[in-house]
């Protein structure tokens, strides 16, 4: 059993050698635009870890990302590629928000389950708009997801015309009730930084999905029909039914990301808020096999680059930052599918 | 090498072996999947060299020829010691070989795919394809090959493609002719077909190497004999001096039974009917015409057929996991039209499919949850929505246990398991499901003899205790032995309906190939099956 057991070794260590190798691609760019790598990687490695700051503005950074990294990761379980978490988590972050503010004279008691719901509603139903069209006819959600990012920013814009305060792009603030407090409430060490609520409660929502897809029957019938779609239709599981729960479910969470940001944190919707953590919940679902432990572990990697990249502002000009973070996702995703494929090589 | 068992009557006294083996060592990772294995090939013999899946016959073969290299042991060709790195080498030694799967294009002719890679040029650029064909016509009538040289490949039955195959091997050259399992795909007359070919190559100082596990053929055609098992030479011999039963020990390390118990039963009630029914394939072309069949409880259906001639469509019919056009079905007395597979497999219905990788498991899942697969729903799995493993887990244990499979680990995944193995797993699943009617297709393909016996013993089983059960399966033997009624589907149609006791292999073959005269005394008992096909 010498060599499965070194295949799956190779597996497991899988992530962690491509992200050594991807911050060494990266040391590579920063010594290219004429900094020094070891200072630059100190320094962010400082800022983010080093100050209980740091580590708030992390977890922060994290938090949406371990939602995106759910929606993404639960969709590939079922087979299926979610694209369109960031036009999910925008229309439910924008009804959301209007809900928080219309019945702002609510307690906290009806007032946040009220808003949490909208918004998993209001994902749960962007997400399962695709997931209808696949199982009805056939159209692939690759393409129809971000035909819904568009339509989604568009239509938010849109409709923000009417309910945005004057000359902003950001809608009224929630009421009180709605809010999610912060954790240097809790924890003084995280102090100034805007970490909340939100991030326990992606992390509950981590523990749900693990329970879902391995302890439940829906969870099973997710798997089957990911890893072998005519085995799963064999086994009596309806294709284009599951196809829908999975996409909705997907949707839910990722209408949940918003929350960090509108509930968390500045309790308003504005426009682009999101910054595009739908996408890097691409690579967090990547980067964490899709497995809950994996995506959360992931997201506090991808936290701490996405903080840890405004850091180092001060030395290296914001449009370089992110064409470093772009190179170590990048690379980090696509070495370890490598690393997999060679892992799997050796196993056969 | 003068110590050589007697070398058939054709060879010359005392030449070298045409090719030598001596302790041949391959492992792969913790698998010995060859351990010293020696073999000899005299020159122009027919050499059989049998095994269960896994005996470790194709790797032999396969670093023969050059695709992998052994770890230890010398590989001698007529005499020489060589080094086989890649097939080209082999090739060049003279060796040629004919694998499971061809390897044709099937868009170029017959003529093109013998010469493709040693081409007849025109002066300057281009294939001279009068001399290419030429050639090939010349070959395939030295030995007694016959091949349309001009047609398509694509559209040539499987037993022609297999002689283009054979064809290419001696156009480059070939002097030992390497055959994998070759009348796997074939009908009875192509196997008859084939095998006189053989002869004559054989006479004409061509070696054979047949690898097979089907005994019959070894009697028929070998004139020596290698069983190999679990990795090792376990016997071999005179093919004359080895009867089935002796080989078939060797092959399993066990005796087998020469038969199946089976008890008479009277005609019970029907459990699964199927009435008039029409089915297109997935390119809409008509696949079912108008089949009516009728299952008993205690009684097995074999439906005969070559590959391709509706038995896959009608029996996803049946399963829900095809839409019939006309027609109805009915299992258990309760009509099923328009019901998911989900609601058929609650009216008692249990499924073996024909493939096993596709549709009948989920290979990156673990075996426990393999045995759930499709029973998933089951209230003694878990509560509520929830699935407990513990329960996954315990009854894969029981399971495992009963039905042999191998390793008895709920934890390891489907896919790596033996082919025989995964089917015994899905065996597992379905005939413990207590279904009333099953449906089984191909239950032993790609299973060696020891899995394939306990398979059939378990259908038989499930038959005496009056389940109602359907089988297709292309291999004659399994239908003639495992069924009570015996239907030959052909071109979507059941053009034969007949009992074991009264037909035999060769004669199903005849209407299997559409070669029998549907005529008045074949006419099935049912109007409707031989009606339909004289009617449209």
């Amino acid at each position: 059993m010498k060599a499965p057991s070194r295949a799956a070794l190779l597996t497991a260590s899988a992530p962690l050698i491509a992200v050594a190798l991807a911050l060494l691609a990266g040391a590579g760019f920063i010594a290219a635009i004429g900094e020094d790598p070891l200072a630059i990687y100190a320094l962010m490695a400082r800022e983010t870890l080093g100050t209980g700051y740091g580590i708030g503005q992390t977890l922060f950074k994290a938090t949406p990302l371990v939602f995106c990294g759910l929606s993404v990761g639960l969709g590939f379980r079922a087979g299926l590629f979610n694209i369109g978490v960031e036009g999910q988590l925008t229309v439910a972050a924008f009804a959301a928000a209007l809900v928080g503010a219309a019945l702002a004279h609510l307690p906290a008691i009806a007032l946040l389950p009220l808003t949490l719901a909208t918004a998993i509603a209001t994902g749960a139903l962007w997400g399962a708009v695709p997931g209808v069209l696949k199982a009805r006819f056939g159209s692939h959600e690759v393409i129809n997801t971000i035909m819904l990012n568009f339509i989604a920013a568009a239509l938010v814009s849109y409709l923000g015309r009417g309910v945005f305060e004057p000359a902003t792009v950001r809608t009224a603030e929630i009421g009180a009730g709605a809010t999610l407090p912060r954790l240097d409430l809790l924890w003084p060490v995280l102090r100034g930084s805007p970490a909340n609520l939100a991030l326990p409660i992606a992390l509950a929502v981590a523990a749900l999905v693990g329970v879902l897809l391995f302890r439940t029957r829906l969870g099973f019938e997710l798997r089957a029909l990911g890893l072998n779609a005519p085995a799963a239709e064999y086994g009596g599981i309806p294709i284009g039914a599951t196809q829908v729960k999975a996409m909705a479910l997907s949707g839910a969470i990722a209408g949940l990301a918003g929350m960090n940001f509108v509930l968390g944190y500045k309790h308003f919707f504005e426009l682009g808020f999101s910054a595009g953590v739908g996408f890097i919940g691409i690579a967090v679902a990547l980067l964490g096999r899709n497995h809950p432990v994996g995506i959360t572990i992931a997201a506090l990697f991808f936290g701490g680059l996405l903080y840890g990249g405004l850091a180092i502002n001060e030395r290296v000009p914001k449009e370089l930052v992110e064409v470093l973070l772009a190179i170590v996702i990048l690379l980090a995703i696509s070495v370890q599918q490598v690393i997999e494929r060679i892992a799997r090589k050796m196993a056969a | 090498m003068s110590d050589a068992a007697a070398p058939p009557a054709a060879s010359t006294g005392t030449r070298a072996p045409a090719i030598a083996l001596r302790d041949i060592t391959r492992r792969f990772g913790a698998v010995l999947a060859n351990d010293r294995v020696s073999l000899e090939i005299a020159p122009g013999e027919i050499h059989a060299l049998v095994g269960e899946n896994g005996a470790g016959k194709s790797t032999l073969m396969r670093m023969l020829y050059g695709m992998i290299q052994p770890d230890a042991g010398t590989i001698a060709v007529d005499g020489r010691v060589v080094r086989i790195h890649r097939p080209a080498d082999a090739i060049r030694l003279g060796l040629g070989m004919v694998h499971q799967h061809f390897m044709l294009v099937d868009t170029l002719t017959v003529a093109e795919n013998v010469v493709l890679g040693r081409e007849p040029r025109r002066a300057g650029l281009g294939v001279d394809r009068t001399a290419a064909e030429a050639r090939v016509t010349a070959l395939a009538d030295r030995y007694r090959l016959p091949v349309p040289a001009r047609a398509r490949v694509g559209g040539l039955p499987v037993g022609v493609q297999q002689r283009v195959e054979i064809l290419k091997t001696l156009d480059q050259g070939a002097r030992v002719l390497i055959l994998d399992e070759p009348t796997a795909v074939l009908t009875p007359q192509e196997v008859d077909d084939l095998f006189r070919m053989l002869r004559t190559l054989h006479a004409q100082g061509t070696s054979i190497v047949l690898i097979t596990h089907k005994l019959a053929e070894v009697k028929a055609l070998a004139e020596r004999v290698t069983v190999m098992r679990a990795g090792r030479v376990v016997g071999g011999g005179e093919a004359a001096a080895l009867t089935t039963a002796r080989i078939a020990e060797l092959m399993v390390g066990r005796p087998l039974a020469d038969d199946l118990p089976r008890v008479a039963r009277e005609p019970e009630a029907p459990l699964l009917e199927v009435r008039t029914l029409d089915a297109d394939d997935d390119r809409g072309l008509p696949a079912v015409r108008r089949v009516s069949l009728t299952v008993a409880a205690g009684e097995v259906l074999g439906i005969a057929g070559v590959e391709g001639n509706g038995q896959s469509e009608l029996i996803e019919c049946i399963a829900g996991l095809r839409a019939p056009l006309r027609g109805e079905i009915v299992i258990a007395g309760r009509t099923m039209h328009g019901r998911s597979p989900r609601e058929r497999a609650a009216a008692g219905l249990a499924h073996i499919p024909s493939d096993r990788l596709h549709r009948g498991l989920v290979p990156e899942m673990s075996l426990a949850e393999n045995l759930a697969l499709g029973r998933h729903r089951e209230r003694e799995l878990g509560a509520g929505p929830l699935l407990d493993r513990g329960a996954l887990v315990a009854r894969a244990g029981r399971l495992l246990a009963d039905y042999d499979v191998r390793p008895p680990d709920p934890a390891r995944r489907a896919g790596q398991l033996s082919g025989g193995n995964q089917q015994k797993l899905i065996a597992a699943r379905e005939l413990s499901r207590g279904a009333s009617v099953l449906i089984v297709a191909h239950p032993t393909r790609g299973v060696d003899l020891g899995a394939a016996e306990s398979i059939h013993r378990r259908l038989l089983a499930e038959r005496d205790r009056g389940r109602a059960v359907l089988l297709v399966s292309s291999e004659l033997s399994e239908i003639l032995t495992l069924s009570d009624r015996v239907c030959v589907m052909y071109e979507g149609r059941i053009v034969h309906e007949t009992r074991p006791s009264e037909t035999d292999e060769r004669t199903l073959g005849l209407h299997m190939t559409g070669r029998a005269q549907a005529g008045g005394a074949d006419a099935a008992t049912g109007g409707d099956t031989a009606g339909g096909g004289a009617a449209s």
